[in-house]
């Protein structure tokens, strides 16, 4: 992966936009002849529903691939903060607190283990992120057969199932965490820092910045977000789940939507405008696959050649411009 | 002259070497004995290498890929999608089941190219197409079952996952499966000392100097995925014909063969590491399982243990190398 030539901090590029657009308006075509209705409010609350966990997923996936990192434990963490939160929580909603800082201190450690294995021990982070993934895979197997522990009813109806208007709550969280990640990446010095770091580590060294501590902390965002999602997913389950992650390919679907909204795979470029982009992206194709009543399977295979074609896509924009 | 002496010694004491695997190969079978002696009969220890070969074959093919710099996590579906597949298609009629072995392992090697040709020509990076090749594989597989494995596999077919020559002098018995192996076996390690193999090990280690001294890195590391493929089928017909039809018959799989690799001392990234090395990897990783077993751990643990393994060995190969990269 080399990245030398890369220009940093490119703009978001505006085509997952475009795509998206179009993808909204074949969409609502096909789903129309097909007798269906795309806009309605139920489909377009649980396209936001869907949109939400991803989002928060793939909001801080942003984050270390933009360092030239990668976070393959996502799906993990998400299960485990499921877990953790509903069983703190034990159904009262008195745990309400206790249980989301369990689950977000438990997220931010793993964060943490990913950093120092990525920096300290100087493992490459795709290695080091599916390592700590089977870690936890393991212990998730070997501990729960089903749901566990129980969400405080005051989450559930807040976050779980409250809306403004056809926009849930939950969408909201994720406008306000991509909000909140994009001045920290545009306007603080660990977002330069942490640009500067993906798009060349050792110039980044050079010229001062602590790459080391620079990419823990993006680890610890990553976690940390991929924790908020499975909190977000308790409150909608009403429980702990502990393969909600992984089924729901939060790992691989995260880095797609962050290609998708065009921040370079090797790092150094990228913004979280577009990983939303990419997001809603993805949540329509399944609102628009679901209207249509295709095969769950059908589904699977389609969202393996959009992952695979989205990056490849990339692969060549990037490949022309470092011909040019 | 330096660097010639320099390399010489690294080949050596490099963190590739047989020595480290080998010695822990050892202290597990000795831990094994003592747990539980009748292990060791030559029988028993028959039963365990045919019983271990589909992991041994799945890391000898990814051991091609590894080194090449590329990973492979579409085995283990590539496994399951072979092995509902052969039931359906033979339906238990006996005189399908060669036609059936012959398409299955074309199907291993275009599954094979296809993730070749897409990480080499659309330069995607190789997780995330053979990632996207499990999606479409699980998916596809269910698709075109509806769900539920259908058909079944022949007699003829499944003898060779768990038929033996019986009564064989000194050993015992002879699983069908551990010659297969033998025989991949040596085939693999003759394909490591040919060009292709020194190709392979160039284009892991540097592929642009690879690139620059004329060698089809490209085609290298394209073929690379066509073996794994195939070494997938070849263990799908065994683990088909040893535990039967199910849609988890290949789950994990690609882990356990990269764990294997790594344990191998195959450098991940490339360009370090014999396929001996990966075989004796997976032999262990089995050694391992088969005494978390006698000592009551639940198999759902499996995957943390692979997972420590993974980062330990990669930690430990990452740490020996730092004088190397000081040199740069």
């Amino acid at each position: 992966m080399s990245t030398a030539l890369t220009l940093p901090a490119r703009r978001a590029a505006p085509g997952v936009f475009i795509a998206l657009a179009l993808t909204l308006a074949v969409g609502w075509l096909v789903v129309t002849i097909d007798g269906g209705q795309l806009f309605s409010q139920p489909t377009t609350v649980s396209l936001l529903h869907v949109a939400a966990g991803l989002g928060l997923v793939a909001v801080g996936q942003t984050v270390v691939i933009i360092g030239g990192s990668l976070d393959l434990s996502v799906a993990y963490v998400v299960s485990l903060s499921t877990l953790v939160a509903a069983e703190a929580m034990a159904g009262s909603n008195a745990g309400l607190l206790p249980g989301v800082g369990l689950a977000l201190g438990v997220s931010a450690a793993i964060g943490f283990l990913n950093g120092m294995l990525v920096t300290k021990a100087r493992i490459n982070a795709f290695i080091a992120t599916v390592g700590v993934g089977l870690l936890l895979k393991g212990y998730l197997d070997n501990g729960y057969d089903g749901p566990a522990g129980r969400t405080a009813p005051v989450l559930v109806q807040s976050l779980g199932y409250q809306r403004i208007g056809p926009v849930p709550v939950s969408f909201l969280l994720l406008l306000a965490v991509a909000a909140a990640i994009w001045v920290v990446l545009t306007r603080t010095r660990f977002g330069h820092h942490l640009i500067a770091v993906g798009g060349d580590p050792q110039v980044a060294r050079l010229s001062g910045v602590r790459n080391d501590r620079v990419l823990i902390a993006a680890h610890v965002l990553c976690s940390l977000c991929a924790g908020l999602a499975g909190i977000y997913l308790a409150s909608r389950l009403g429980s702990g789940a502990p393969r909600v992650g992984t089924e729901g390919l939060y790992d691989l679907e995260s880095i797609a939507a962050v290609v998708l909204g065009g921040t370079a795979l090797a790092g150094g470029s990228g913004g979280v405008a577009g990983t939303v982009g990419g997001v809603l992206l993805l949540a329509s194709i399944d609102a628009i696959l679901n209207q249509l009543e295709v095969d769950a399977f059908v589904k699977q295979v389609i969202r393996g050649v959009i992952i695979i074609a989205a990056v490849a896509v990339y692969a060549r924009r990037a490949l022309r411009k470092a011909g040019s | 002259m330096q660097l010639a002496e320099r390399n010489r010694l690294r080949v050596r004491f490099r963190p590739g070497g047989l020595a480290p695997i080998l010695v822990i190969f050892v202290v597990l079978l000795v831990l094994l004995g003592t747990r539980q002696p009748d292990f060791l009969s030559p029988p028993s220890l028959m039963s365990f290498l045919g019983r271990s070969a589909p992991l041994i074959l799945l890391a000898a093919g990814q051991y091609f890929v590894i080194v090449a710099g590329e990973f492979d996590l579409s085995v283990g579906s590539l496994v399951t999608a072979q092995v509902v597949v052969a039931a359906r298609l033979i339906d238990s009629d006996p005189s399908r089941t060669w036609p059936v072995i012959l398409l299955l392992l074309a199907f291993g090697a275009a599954v094979g190219l296809v993730n070749g040709l897409i990480t080499t020509r659309l330069r995607v990076s190789s997780f995330i197409t053979t990632l996207g090749m499990y999606l479409i594989l699980v998916g596809a597989v269910y698709l075109w079952s509806d769900g539920a494995p259908k058909g079944g596999l022949s007699e003829e077919f499944r003898r060779f996952g768990r038929r033996a020559f019986e009564d064989v002098f000194l050993v015992g018995r002879i699983p069908y499966a551990l010659l297969i192996l033998l025989a991949v076996a040596a085939l693999a390690v003759l394909l490591t000392r040919s060009d292709f193999g020194r190709t392979l090990v160039a284009a892991g280690g540097n592929p642009r100097t690879a690139e620059l001294s004329g060698v089809r890195v490209r085609h290298a590391k394209t073929l690379a995925f066509v073996l794994s493929g195939l070494a997938a089928a070849v263990a799908a017909i065994l683990i088909g014909g040893y535990s039967g039809v199910s849609f988890q018959a290949g789950a994990g799989l690609e882990f356990g063969a990269i764990t294997a690799v790594v344990l191998g001392g195959v450098a991940l990234g490339g360009g370090r590491g014999s396929v001996v090395g990966a075989m004796l990897g997976a032999l262990t990783l089995e050694t391992l399982f088969t005494l978390m077993n006698f000592y009551g751990v639940s198999g759902a643990l499996r995957s943390t243990v692979q997972g420590a393994i993974i980062l330990l060995a990669v930690a430990v190969s990452a740490m020996r190398s730092v004088p190397a990269k000081g040199i740069q």
